[in-house]
């Protein structure tokens, strides 16, 4: 359907107030998530993970274990789903994709000169292809926030685009790295922009400087894809990344996705967790709801 | 595209509809009850002591949310009234004006700190009363309350220098009576200036909550306070009526309706008691189309919804520019969407009960003239609990100036929506009430908020922003909706002569 517009014109994006959007953030931490709401919310939130390992000394090994982890969370407790994804670097996607064979977990690659984006293009779109051949079902790519903030909207536009075509059957992600864009303005510019080049997701950050995901740039991009979805139909995902250690903050997170978006987005078709702390948090939540005590942490596999 | 293609895609957009009734379904989360203390009955509160009314006489106060009684009540006739006023001048005389001024500001301050102690106690017993949802009596009222304490506890002994150049003397004693929407606090709101200026109070709350006023008094007897400094005397309007016209009360504070504040002022006419009246609203919410909107839609909901629309300031008349109308409430209805009527004990609650049978009527009339006056009525689906008085959030499209929903305040989760179009235009129709309480203003642009501030007839203008207070800022409003101002420096005023 969608009328593809060929550029990003920034007047047609609201403007954003801050003191309301961290007043809203606060009155969705007090909702009182209990008993079998507790129990279902961690369940979903572990199904959305994307767990990651973004390291410079990350290895074909590492990567296995993790991967087994994935599929395997806590065989000592039946019922916990895996989670949705594993993100890695583009060198060990072979890797990922051999160890993740036969379960329903994608491999997601970080791509385009991550976490920077300080490249020339061709070295993204190589980067991507790479990352696309080797068998990534997904790719989170970074925007090149020094353009952005010179009011390039144009040169970001375009980039996206590309890597969205380099990209093929597989899913874009496009990181806005909001900790470096400053303002929540700009994040909704940012949002705004990169919906219309062609992301299938949206994603708050790469995890590799502070701040990394909050809830008032969640919330801003969660109503950017409310619009878009007001204005087209189309739904575009989103993902918070970075800094959701907690599963009373992952809830948190879920609830502002049930009241702002409602159902259609409360699964991992269409919210990620760019995650890794997260997921034994919440093991250690369900067991607590489960048997009455906290275990210590050295129950819960580090891999 | 097709032309056909085009229409069916237009009319899907015009379907599109978000979900918010089948995801994260909270479960019920209520607050526990089990540590609040409450008598089965409870006395006067004169000169420090619990006695029994002259005439023996009570009356039962029941939770809006179960119907149930929850306790009894002393009726305070006349009589009572008057043993309260001869207390109250009998500290201001020998005590309260002879103690040096930081001793005044201490209590003040132990009876703040004592307030944070038993946050919880009151905040339950607030709710379990008057209605409102646990979250906001407990994040809200119980909050505001202390502060209040703390901020004028700290201007007792600097009263010297609140009035440069002038002498503040204290007046002697205080009649206040207070209304039903925000028990606990208002209670702060009058006791709290009123001692710190060194007069001494007989204070009537509403009838339908008297419980949090009386839980106040055992606070002042926790913090020593001296006898007959703070007298509490249960009642309806009767009781209030014996306050007003008593011969020895120096001055009146009273907050509640227009109609009351204008019998109240015609009684004290030609006595020399000093008068502050805090009234009725009908405070135009403005967005313009450069606004933040979806925060805009937030302030909305928080300005009309918020205590169930039991607030004299409440955002009731909302004006929306014509360009972003469709968008606004479009939003609005979604945001309404997941909003949560129920029990108010429950901590997910957002929108509580009603605080009595007939104020539920009120506004149930209220819907039915909106309906015949030809506005559209929206309300989303809920579900009420089996008892107790509820009201479903409720907006009414298409209204104007001429429609008595827009003319009249209902004191309830009603908000009547107009369209405009110019600057002018919004100004002339903000201040075509004979209210003055308040409005909002929503914009991006700085200038803009100025110049409709300067222009706007309310006395209290929230931009960007919607039912924020503080025991720092003056309360209070122009016209109808009262004289006098309730918070801040000028909320002393009141409370003191200046020579």
């Amino acid at each position: 359907m969608t009328t593809t517009l060929k550029s990003y014109d920034p007047r047609f994006t609201p403007p954003v107030d801050q003191v309301s959007v961290e007043e809203r953030c606060a009155r969705f931490t007090t909702r009182s998530i209990k008993k079998s709401t507790k129990v279902n919310g961690l369940k979903l939130a572990m199904s959305m993970i994307d767990l990651t390992t973004l390291e410079g000394k990350d290895s074909e090994g590492k990567v296995r274990q993790l991967c087994y982890k994935a599929m395997h969370p806590h065989d000592a407790m039946p019922g916990v789903p895996q989670v949705a994804a594993v993100c890695v670097y583009p060198t060990m996607v072979k890797v990922a994709k051999k160890a993740l064979k036969g379960s329903s977990i994608n491999v997601a690659a970080v791509a385009t000169a991550f976490p920077s984006g300080m490249a020339p293009l061709q070295v993204k779109l190589d980067d991507t292809h790479y990352a696309v051949d080797e068998g990534a079902d997904e790719i989170d790519m970074v925007i090149s926030r020094g353009k952005f903030l010179q009011g390039e909207y144009n040169f970001v536009f375009d980039e996206i685009a590309a890597v969205k075509e380099a990209c093929g059957k597989a899913h874009l992600k496009v990181i806005l790295e909001t900790g470096e864009l400053s303002t929540l303005d700009n994040v909704r510019k940012a949002s705004d922009l990169a919906i219309l080049a062609g992301a299938d997701f949206i994603k708050t950050s790469t995890g590799k400087i502070q701040p990394a995901a909050t809830m008032p740039v969640t919330l801003v991009m969660l109503e950017a894809i409310r619009d878009y979805y007001y204005a087209t139909g189309k739904m575009i995902g989103m993902k918070p990344a970075g800094g959701i250690a907690t599963s009373k903050l992952a809830l948190h997170y879920l609830v502002m996705v049930n009241e702002t978006l409602g159902a259609q987005w409360l699964n991992p078709d269409w919210f990620r967790f760019g995650a890794s702390k997260l997921a034994n948090d919440i093991l250690m939540q369900l067991m607590k709801e489960q048997t009455g005590n906290y275990q210590s942490l050295n129950y819960f596999s580090n891999d | 595209m097709s032309k056909k293609q085009d229409k069916t895609q237009k009319a899907v957009i015009a379907d599109l509809a978000l979900d918010f009734s089948s995801g994260f379904i909270y479960e019920p989360a209520p607050e526990s009850s089990s540590h609040v203390k409450l008598e089965k009955q409870y006395e006067l509160f004169i000169d420090g002591k619990w006695v029994a009314p002259i005439d023996k006489k009570y009356f039962d106060t029941t939770s809006p949310a179960t119907e149930q009684v929850i306790s009894r009540i002393a009726e305070a006739s006349a009589a009572d009234v008057d043993k309260a006023v001869k207390a109250a001048r009998n500290a201001y005389e020998n005590v309260w004006s002879k103690i040096s001024a930081k001793e005044r500001g201490k209590y003040l301050f132990r009876i703040a700190r004592i307030i944070q102690e038993k946050a919880r106690e009151f905040a339950v017993i607030e709710t379990m009363e008057g209605g409102k949802p646990i979250r906001e009596s407990r994040d809200i009222d119980v909050p505001l309350a202390a502060n209040h304490f703390f901020y004028y506890a700290g201007w007792a002994d600097k009263l010297e220098y609140a009035f440069p150049g002038k002498k503040a003397n204290s007046i002697g004693v205080a009649g206040q009576i207070i209304p039903w929407n925000f028990p606990l606090l208002m209670a702060a709101w009058k006791i709290a200036p009123a001692l710190a200026a060194g007069n001494t109070v007989v204070l009537k709350p509403a009838e339908t909550t008297s419980l949090t006023a009386l839980k106040l008094a055992e606070v002042f007897q926790e913090a020593g306070l001296p006898n007959g400094v703070v007298n509490i005397v249960t009642g309806a309007g009767a009781t209030g009526a014996a306050i007003v016209n008593h011969p020895d009360v120096n001055k009146i504070a009273f907050t509640g309706s227009t109609d009351v504040g204008k019998i109240i002022q015609k009684a004290i006419a030609g006595t020399n008691k000093k008068l502050t009246l805090e009234l009725g609203g009908k405070a135009a919410n403005i967005i313009f189309e450069d606004a933040a909107i979806d925060q805009a839609v937030e302030g909305i909901v928080n300005g009309i919804f918020f205590n169930q629309g039991h607030v004299c300031c409440a955002g009731s008349r909302l004006f929306v520019q014509e360009g972003v109308a469709d968008k606004v409430i479009k939003k609005l209805k979604d945001r309404m969407k997941s909003l949560i009527v129920g029990d108010p004990m429950d901590k997910n609650t957002d929108i509580g009960a009603i605080n009595s049978k007939e104020q539920l009527k009120k506004i149930n009339d209220y819907l039915k003239i909106g309906v015949n006056e030809g506005a559209e009525i929206f309300q989303p689906a809920c579900t009420f609990p089996k008892k107790g008085y509820f009201c479903a959030p409720t907006l009414f499209l298409h209204t104007s100036q001429s429609h008595r929903i827009v003319q009249e305040e209902i004191f309830g989760p009603v908000l009547a929506i107009q369209t405009f179009r110019t600057v002018e235009e919004v100004l002339e129709k903000a201040n075509n009430t004979p209210y003055g309480l308040s409005a909002g203003v929503w914009t991006d642009k700085g200038s803009k908020i100025f110049n409709m501030t300067t222009k706007l007839k309310a006395g209290v203008v929230w931009a960007n922003t919607y039912n924020k207070f503080d025991p720092a800022s003056p309360f209070g409003g122009y016209k109808e909706s009262g004289m006098g101002r309730e918070g801040g420096l000028h909320g002393l005023l009141p409370y003191l002569s200046l020579s």
